[in-house]
């Protein structure tokens, strides 16, 4: 049996797969498909405006700079004195904490708004741009308009008249990441709706039909065939949602330049803040390397424990 | 060159990888050069919004009309967005021909890198125009590198006397004793915001503590902590004027929702001219707010001033000043000599010249010019501009806010802990150590 691997059940048949993948890639310029030149331009870019200042800010992290006169080369220095910061901690702890929180509020609700955009229902285009609005609209002018409505003394709840409104929503440590969290995701949660939208409708018809000649009722079909079925989709949208808090930046930079105090100093704020505020460049650049290497890192295992380079079909069997 | 080119290249990688961040406004100096995005011959300036922006563009259009050879052109951008883009282009050589600034740490940077030039002797004839005491500040070691370009910027206090009316209060409080005590009577008639503040943007609570350590320790303590004394920070003059920041806090003095007041939006007026507060806080240039968001406010009288309540049994006196001596210009060194004498000629004609003066006080605003005063006869704010100009004048010390005089890591790291003291996040000990563990 193990002579002909590729005869017989899907495990082999898997494995299979992947060696005729590698081969593919070694099998050079003669193979059929695109020419690998025509990856040069986006490589060119790729290099020139995100590897080029990536090494330059590494190399930035080892010297002290304000941003006038020459950079002066102070080795490890930096490094100690801006992770021990309690600002710099507290910064991954509230970046941490807007990852975590956008995951759960953000996933489901995109998810179940996607699979409704999905469907069938009436009125759902007319809701379906509704949802779709927040996306169209710049962060910066969504950051301005939201900090005139929660505004305690000339906002909404002063034009309306709901005292409870005229809270000091962005004053106060322990309601402003509520309040961000709210308008985050508000802005957030159109995009990837879309993303589940379109998952959903690429999902057969026939395998609903058959679940429902099995007797199967709604919220089955959702948890055994819509949601395994958005397998892939589930975690593209988890890697964008991650991936973007971590170095999410403009609305917050907007709405509260980091504060109340520290209370929503995130890291990729932190990083603006030391090196376009303060002036230290040198330590500004060493929280961007922090921000790069737990990206990066965060990316790569999701893909790993998820299982998504093997990117094998949802559909087997259909 | 070839050491300005290399500057140039980091500073390019340093914006564009930091620039997952930024999001800013205004455009970047384009063109080849930077600095000659202006004409050959003529200069480039970048300006801020507001305050006296009316008087420098009708200087600047008048200026370009009759020196078609040596065109002014000019930007106007917002404060916070003007503060980080300028150090970005100075330090890459793509500064424009003037350079704004506040003087203090920032100019002191510019000279120590050779980004500005000497204009002690090539501006004589504009510097005989203007009051001494305003010139030092653009002083460093002795030399003239920055020339004031507009008001004269006190921090004084502003009342809403018909809410102190009705709160029974007759005069506004002369010390800070009365001060606590039409707060509590403010209080007691419903006014929620007995001060108004704007907490969010951080620096009008700035100008409490710095007024507070003043008025309780005398100008001695800031003095220390300019020359890089450390030690001032613990001072007992410094921790008490913290105490009081609390003590007012706890009083409610400011309201329970400042932090969520910004001042670029002008809300701390607001609060003020409709009512909602009886005091703020705030610099001269916000007598123009009043004049443009609330002129009946300030023709019916209701506005008041005055100086920051003096402090009993403190050491400082009560006619210091705390502000803006004025916003300055500096010749970028790395325009070219032509641009850099068009701009020079402007400065030495075209700067505080009649209709500068007039325009500015027009606006409400204090002129830096020796001979200002008779100006203000018959003109409608003689009376907030007497009083300016004579505060200005007659002040035993015009010092410039903490945040400008201060290296920038300073005055950041200041503001930050100032913003938790006043949140109650930070105690005066703690405060006074963050700030000596400043490198």
């Amino acid at each position: 049996m193990t002579a002909t691997p590729r005869v017989g059940a899907s495990a082999p048949a898997r494995r299979g797969r992947g060696t005729a993948d590698t081969g593919a890639g070694s099998r050079g310029a003669g193979s059929p498909g695109p020419s690998a030149w025509l990856a040069a331009p986006a490589l060119l870019f790729f290099g020139l405006f995100a590897i080029v200042p990536l090494l330059g800010v590494v190399a930035l992290s080892f010297t002290k700079w304000d941003g006038l006169g020459s950079p002066t080369f102070v080795g490890l220095d930096n490094w100690p004195r801006v992770l021990g910061d309690p600002v710099t901690q507290n910064g991954l702890k509230l970046t941490i904490l807007l990852t975590v929180f956008t995951l759960i509020i953000q996933g489901p609700i995109a998810l179940l708004l996607g699979v409704f955009m999905a469907g069938r229902q009436r009125y759902r285009e007319l809701l379906s741009i509704l949802y779709f609005l927040p996306l169209l609209f710049s962060a910066a002018a969504v950051g301005i308009t939201f900090k005139a409505l929660l505004d305690p003394n000339f906002g909404l709840g002063q034009a309306v008249g709901w005292d409870w409104l005229n809270q000091d929503w962005l004053g106060r440590p322990e309601l402003v990441i509520p309040a961000l969290l709210f308008v985050i995701n508000w802005c957030f949660v159109p995009f990837h709706s879309l993303l589940y939208q379109g998952a959903a409708r690429q999902i057969p018809a026939s395998l609903y039909e058959a679940a429902r000649i099995d007797g199967a009722g709604r919220v089955r079909t959702f948890f055994s065939i819509t949601l395994p079925q958005m397998r892939s989709t589930v975690i593209t949208s988890a890697t964008l949602q991650i991936v973007g808090s971590l170095t999410y930046f403009d609305l917050i930079f907007v709405m509260t330049n980091g504060g109340p105090g520290n209370a929503t100093r995130v890291l990729p704020l932190d990083m603006y803040l030391r090196g376009f505020r303060s002036y230290d460049m040198g330590g500004a650049s060493v929280v961007g390397v922090v921000i790069v290497v737990i990206g990066l890192l965060v990316s790569f295992l999701l893909n790993r424990l998820t299982g998504n380079t093997r990117m094998e079909s949802q559909m087997e069997g259909v | 060159m070839a050491g300005l080119t290399r500057r140039a290249v980091i500073a390019a990688s340093v914006a564009a990888a930091l620039s997952l961040a930024a999001c800013g406004g205004g455009k970047q100096p384009s063109g080849p050069g930077g600095a000659a995005s202006a004409s050959k011959t003529g200069f480039s300036a970048w300006a801020l919004t507001g305050g006296a922006e009316t008087t420098m563009k009708n200087s600047f259009a008048t200026w370009t009309k009759e020196n078609s050879s040596a065109p002014a052109s000019v930007e106007f951008i917002a404060n916070d967005a003007y503060k980080e883009k300028i150090r970005t282009a100075v330090g890459s050589g793509n500064a424009p021909t003037l350079i704004w600034s506040w003087a203090g740490g920032s100019l002191q940077d510019y000279v120590k890198n050779k980004n500005v030039v000497d204009l002690t002797d090539s501006t004589k004839e504009l510097q005989s125009r203007l009051v001494p005491s305003i010139l030092n500040t653009g002083k460093v070691d002795g030399k003239v590198y920055a020339v004031p370009n507009n008001n004269a910027q006190p921090v004084l206090m502003y009342y809403n006397m018909d809410v102190l009316k009705k709160a029974g209060i007759t005069t506004p409080p002369k010390t800070y004793a009365e001060l606590l005590d039409a707060v509590s009577k403010l209080k007691a008639a419903g006014v929620k915001t007995p001060i108004s503040l704007a907490g969010q943007s951080l620096w009008p609570e700035l100008m409490w503590i710095e007024y507070l350590l003043d008025r309780q320790a005398g100008t001695e303590v800031f003095d220390r902590i300019l020359k890089g004394d450390k030690t001032a920070w613990s001072d007992p003059g410094m921790l008490e004027a913290m105490k009081k920041v609390q003590e007012l806090v706890k009083a409610g003095a400011f309201g329970d929702k400042f932090g969520s007041v910004v001042a670029d939006s002008n809300a701390d007026a607001a609060l003020l001219y409709t009512g909602k507060s009886a005091m703020l806080l705030q610099g001269a240039w916000v007598y123009g707010t009043f004049l443009t968001d609330a002129p009946d406010f300030v023709k019916s009288g209701k506005l008041g001033w005055g100086p920051f309540p003096a402090i009993e049994g403190g050491k400082g006196d009560p006619s210091n000043v705390y502000g803006n001596p004025a916003n300055f210009w500096s010749v970028s060194a790395a325009a070219s000599p032509e641009q850099q004498k068009a701009a020079i000629d402007y400065l030495n004609k075209a700067m505080f010249n009649e209709s500068y003066v007039s325009d500015l006080v027009k606006d409400g605003m204090v002129p830096v010019t020796n001979d200002a005063a008779p100006k203000f006869k018959g003109s409608d704010q003689e009376k907030f501009l007497t009083y300016a100009y004579d505060m200005t004048a007659n002040a035993k010390n015009f010092q410039l806010s903490w945040d400008q005089s201060l290296s920038a890591a300073q005055s950041q790291a200041l503001l930050n802990n100032l913003g938790q003291l006043f949140l109650g996040r930070q105690t005066p000990e703690g405060y006074a150590k963050a700030m000596q563990a400043l490198q």
